[in-house]
């Protein structure tokens, strides 16, 4: 990257009346966006808000309907990611962009080299001096398959700046992080920024937004909610803007006294096909009328432990017990019939595209609509009927269901298992991906089941859910239970401080 | 034996290599059955017509290309179903072929013939291994082919990019690679190495074409893909098996050995059965395989 | 200046049925190229090839006796389609129902219609079904993938057949490579007098009736398109999604059998080589213009028929080579496959 960056422009990028709608939807509504140089710039909103749409067209990857961009206040035409990456735009998405049967040193040079030739050693000596000179440790030998996610984020990075971006888009950047490789991430940016990179941040974390962005621009619903300076704003300025009021309305009452287990999930184990060993003996106990969430950074296992709970996975070892029932490696059908309701972490997953609504909804109990035989289509029809009616979703029951907001996809997929009245309730990242009105309205239902009486165990990375919801939270960490603590002990750091390792109250690293 | 199992597996190389191209970049190709098919008639027509056996090699490379830019437009641009687009380019260069050549050679008491390629015999002086060294100039090609093909997936950035195309397109495209090219350009060169292929049938091993020339060989080719685990020195060993076996199969029916010949025929298949539900369990399987790749 | 440009959004509705149509006008527009190319008058042909099949009974019923194990193999891969089994075997499948038809056709000599024609039906779908057993089997517990391991199997049943013709089931009077001819009572009765049209249609078309019947109105239906459409989903849900794809393939592999055995009890009456000319691929071209729905099945497959028969009839007429037939259908698969994809698309003005 040139020492010498062009000064004399004060905006690295902008972005003006810019438009894009999906079908009906309307992404980007007019907005006007502006990237001073030097600076890091924070693009904040919610789920759904609007924040990666803007930048995917900055990037290329989407064409706005409507609307300029300008890089280095000249207007320049990005169709393609090729033509942002040679205007200098670089980005860093959630879903990395990395091959992983390649190593770290290919990975880089994609796409970015002129010659017909590679040589391995001549790559990695040039992404071995590229790292050097922006200070981002990586190994050009590796593959990138064995490299752990704060490794593989420092890859994407220097991609990015390999091929000399001078815009720097990063794509909720932390969500994949454990609190000390974001102190680290934070520490190389502030470098990059004093070397002449400018920033574009996006984030729906207030409180990281605050440490390290000079200046943050709130999208909500698709519009420009506004731009404002750190040093004149604060965390629930921002969130009012976010929102649109001040927090969420759902909240947990009271602390609940519980009755008995429901669920018994005692010393379970899961050894993958790699030999990794993903659970430790993980012990919990869901009791009647709670919420236990499980709280933890994606990839700390509970993909995985959902998957056995679900019925898609065998445990190496260990139990698990539903209402006296024993369900370890029983399969799906057998786990519903138990009496848990499941709502999985992609809800793509759960529901089944191409069917409608109704058939959707009738599909975990068949068995209830057969005459003779033959389906009972009033049947499922009625149910269905009766179940968007109930809960709200905005559908026709001959829908299908790929044609439903993911909200109501939602919707659909919680019909389906607390329509039977489970005695427990997995839910797993259940807000994920919805907008505001949408997540209000599962944390509501999830409330109501535990007020009807069942256990509920909501495994969520979202902290602030956790805290909002839940009775006990437990903290899942490199397959291990860090500790279980009732709710009014617990804070932010606290939990944040299980999530990284550091075990509970002792303080003392865990192996 | 070793010579005749160089000669049933050439056309094997040619077509399997061709077809790693293909799914490294993430199509699976079923049209190769009607590409080698075409490729063999097309070449065989060129050789008849000019008089020249390297211009028919040349013509049916050519249309295999078209062949592979006609897949591309299906399964690539399109995003059409790669299965049945195969198939139904199979079924389109086949009936193509055999339209062609009744319209050309009509229905003639005796197939037209021409002289094919002699073999090679400048190394057949050499001792021990001379027998096996008598070989038709074109098994030389694809047995060179295949350090060519392993240089230019791993060591060239073009390979670079085919490789990552097949694995993680969106990454691809992220990176600034034209996902939809890298993929049109695999296909053409899978096409034009299994219009060569079938053309070795018609223009080095028979001299005339037949409407089952081909016989299942673009499927087997298929099936080593998969075999050999997308590597392309690996085609070459497993070309030579399924090559060994059909020669073995000559030889026994000439020891008059009770077991009917079918079998022996079947043999091979029989064995790529089994070999892919070994080769299964590890498979270097391109990730992106099967998924057509779209950009909103 | 405004431009033009495809974006993704569903086309108007008033694209989606048109589609068909549309495709067999670009299909006959691009195999103009082969009817020039031989000096015939593209309007001959194409009457000959569409009109003229109408025209006389003869051709009429020659139709329906080509577009008979059309129905069947088309049934049959649309069937296993849908659940997201790709089975590219039919055509083995089919040979196998063959084979078993024959050979219990022969066993079958002395017995009475009314066991014979069961037995055979029943015979010919278990044929298919143990060709397909092997890839069905494979795909659910070892995951390799159906499609090259049914082609392969199309492959062996070649030499198995050419075994038979060869050596046990040779006619040991003209030593001809044919099997002996089945009893009469094994015989499909044929539907009119004096044609080739037989009992196989029938069959045909309850077939495509009861697919219906299975895929819309019963559980298993709706485990079927769900596992098709969404397998994880579907296991999620607590379908059973390896049981019932393996049911699926099993079935598909009969119903397959089933044309193998319509062709051997309806129109030749012994097992020859080369006994199906692409029946189970063609199948699959049915299938698929036939959009995976029984009912679109059906009338692809009279449309394929009609395209057969067409096919003879220009050749008979103009001295086009009869291949022409299958360009046709195979581009007209191509064609059709690339419109519904464009259904997809809008064009939307720029600038």
């Amino acid at each position: 990257m040139p020492a010498a960056f062009e000064v004399n422009h004060m905006y690295a990028a902008q972005m003006k009346n810019i438009t894009k709608t999906f079908g009906n939807l309307v992404a980007n509504d007019d907005i006007n966006f502006e990237l001073k140089q030097g600076e890091i710039h924070a693009l904040l909103g919610e789920n759904g808000a609007g924040k990666t749409t803007l930048m995917r067209i900055l990037y290329g990857l989407y064409r706005a309907d409507a609307g300029a961009i300008y890089i280095n206040e000249k207007p320049v035409q990005i169709n393609s990611p090729r033509d942002a990456i040679d205007h200098g735009v670089g980005m860093v998405t959630q879903h990395f962009t990395l091959v992983p049967p390649l190593n770290v040193a290919e990975n880089v040079v994609l796409g970015a080299l002129k010659s017909i030739i590679i040589k391995p050693k001549e790559i990695e000596q040039k992404v071995a001096a590229a790292s050097a000179k922006f200070g981002i440790p990586v190994k050009p030998k590796a593959l990138v398959r064995h490299l752990s996610v704060g490794e593989r984020q420092r890859v994407e990075i220097l991609k990015a700046l390999f091929r000399d971006a001078r815009v720097l888009i990063m794509d909720e950047p932390t969500a994949v992080l454990v609190p000390q490789e974001v102190e680290a991430l934070f520490k190389s940016l502030r470098e990059l920024v004093a070397k002449g990179l400018s920033v574009i941040f996006i984030s729906h974390k207030l409180n990281e937004v605050m440490t390290i962005c000079d200046r943050i621009t709130v999208l909500r619903g698709g519009k420009m909610a506004g731009t404002v300076d750190r040093i004149a704003t604060s965390e629930k300025d921002l969130a009012k803007m976010m929102v649109g009021r001040e927090t969420f309305g759902v909240k947990r009452q009271d602390i609940k006294t519980s009755g008995n287990p429901v669920l018994t999930i005692d010393r379970l184990n899961l050894v993958d096909e790699q030999g990794i060993n993903r659970l430790k003996d993980i012990t919990l106990e869901l009791r009647r009328g709670e919420i236990l969430s499980l709280a933890g950074v994606s990839g700390n296992g509970q993909a995985e432990l959902v998957k056995i709970l679900t019925g898609l996975k065998k445990p190496t070892s260990g139990q698990v017990i539903l209402n006296a029932c024993d369900i370890t490696g029983a399969c799906p059908a057998a786990i519903t019939i138990a009496g848990m309701g499941r709502t999985p972490e992609d809800r793509h997953s759960g529901v089944v595209g191409e069917l409608t609504v109704e058939e959707n909804l009738a599909l975990e109990s068949l068995e209830d609509y057969l005459k003779r035989g033959v389906l009972d289509r009033k049947g499922i029809r009625e149910n269905a009927r009766r179940l968007i009616d109930e809960y709200n979703i905005k559908a026709f029951p001959g829908d299908k269901v790929r044609t439903l907001s993911g909200g109501n996809m939602q919707k659909v997929v919680m019909a389906r298992s607390l329509s039977r009245k489970p005695c427990c309730v997995l839910a797993a990242q259940p807000t994920r991906g919805l907008d505001v009105g949408a997540t209000e309205y599962v944390r509501g239902k999830l409330l109501e089941e535990s007020e009807r009486g069942a256990g509920v165990l909501l495994v969520s990375e979202d902290l602030e859910e956790v805290l909002e919801l839940s009775d006990r939270i437990a903290v899942i960490y490199e397959g291990r239970i860090m500790g279980i603590i009732p709710a009014e002990e617990a804070t932010e750091e606290k939990l944040g401080l299980m999530m990284a390792g550091v075990k509970d109250q002792d303080g003392e690293k865990v192996s | 034996m070793i010579a005749a199992t160089l000669r049933v597996a050439t056309p094997l190389i040619f077509g399997t290599l061709g077809e790693v191209f293909s799914e490294r970049a993430g199509i699976l190709n079923l049209g190769i059955e009607g590409t080698m098919l075409i490729g063999a008639f097309v070449g065989f027509a060129t050789a008849y017509s000019t008089g020249s056996l390297w211009l028919g090699v040349a013509a049916a490379c050519l249309v295999g290309i078209i062949a592979g830019l006609l897949m591309a437009v299906m399964t690539v641009y399109l995003g059409v179903n790669q299965h049945v687009s195969g198939l139904g380019i199979t079924l389109f260069c086949t009936g193509l072929a055999y339209y062609a050549f009744r319209v050309i050679f009509g229905t003639p008491a005796n197939p037209p013939q021409i002289q094919p390629f002699g073999q090679v015999e400048i190394l057949s002086g050499i001792t021990v291994l001379g027998p096996m060294l008598r070989q038709y100039p074109l098994t030389y090609y694809a047995i060179v082919l295949v350090p060519l093909v392993w240089w230019v997936l791993y060591r060239t950035n073009f390979g670079l990019k085919i490789r990552a195309v097949g694995e993680n397109p969106e990454a691809a495209d992220a990176a600034g690679i034209n996902v939809y090219r890298i993929r049109a350009y695999a296909l053409m060169i899978a096409g034009g190495f299994m219009g060569i292929g079938g053309a070795f049938l018609t223009l080095s091993t028979l001299g005339f074409f037949t409407f089952d020339i081909i016989a299942g060989r673009g499927w087997v080719c298929i099936a080593l893909v998969i075999f050999a685990n997308w590597n392309p020195v690996r085609v070459l060993w497993g070309s030579f098996i399924f090559g060994g076996v059909s020669a073995l199969q000559l030889r026994l029916q000439l020891t008059g050995i009770k077991l009917p010949y079918e079998l022996f025929l079947a043999l091979p298949y029989l064995v790529t059965i089994i070999a892919l539900t070994i080769a299964n369990r590890n498979a270097a399987y391109p990730a992106a395989l099967l998924k057509p790749y779209r950009r909103e | 200046m405004s431009k033009l440009r495809l974006e993704k959004a569903p086309a108007p509705a008033w694209v989606r049925p048109i589609i068909p149509l549309l495709a067999i006008l670009v299909t006959f527009i691009i195999t103009l190229v082969f009817i020039v190319w031989v000096k015939a008058n593209p309007l001959h042909t194409y009457y000959y090839f569409l009109i003229a099949p109408f025209t006389s009974t003869v051709t009429l019923i020659e139709l329906l006796v080509k577009a008979t194990p059309l129905f069947l193999t088309g049934a049959a891969v649309a069937f296993a389609f849908r659940a997201g089994y790709y089975n590219i075997g039919a055509e083995g499948q089919l040979t196998a129902g063959a084979i078993i038809g024959a050979w219990l056709g022969v066993a079958l000599e002395g017995s009475s219609a009314w066991v014979a024609l069961p037995a055979m039906i029943v015979g010919g779908f278990l044929g298919g079904v143990a060709w397909a057993l092997i890839p069905a089997l494979l795909r659910v517990k070892l995951k390799v993938d159906e499609v090259v391991t049914t082609l392969l199997m199309n492959s062996v049943i070649v030499f198995l057949v050419s075994y038979l013709l060869n050596g046990p089931w040779r006619d040991p009077i003209s030593m001809w490579p044919q099997s002996p001819d089945i009893a009469e009572s094994a015989k499909f009765i044929t539907l009119l007098p004096r044609s080739r049209l037989h009992f196989g249609f029938i069959l045909g078309i309850i077939t495509i009736l009861v697919i219906w019947f299975i895929i819309s109105r019963t559980a298993f239906g709706l485990k079927m398109r769900a596992a098709g459409s969404s397998a994880e989903a579907a296991r999620f849900a607590g379908v059973d999604v390896e049981k019932t794809i393996l049911f699926t393939a099993l079935a598909s592999g009969g119903i397959a059998g089933l044309a193998g055995v319509g062709e051997v009890a309806g129109i030749h009456f012994h097992l020859i080589q080369g006994l199906s000319s692409n029946l189970g691929y063609t199948g699959i071209i049915v299938a698929t213009l036939g959009s995976l729905n029984p009912f679109g099945v059906g009338i692809a497959a009279l449309f394929i028929g009609l395209i057969d028969t067409g096919s003879l009839t220009v050749s008979r007429a103009l001295g086009v080579p009869v291949y022409l037939g299958q360009v046709v259908q195979a581009a007209l698969l191509l064609v059709t496959l690339g419109m519904f994809l464009l259904a997809n698309y809008r064009l939307k003005r720029e600038g």
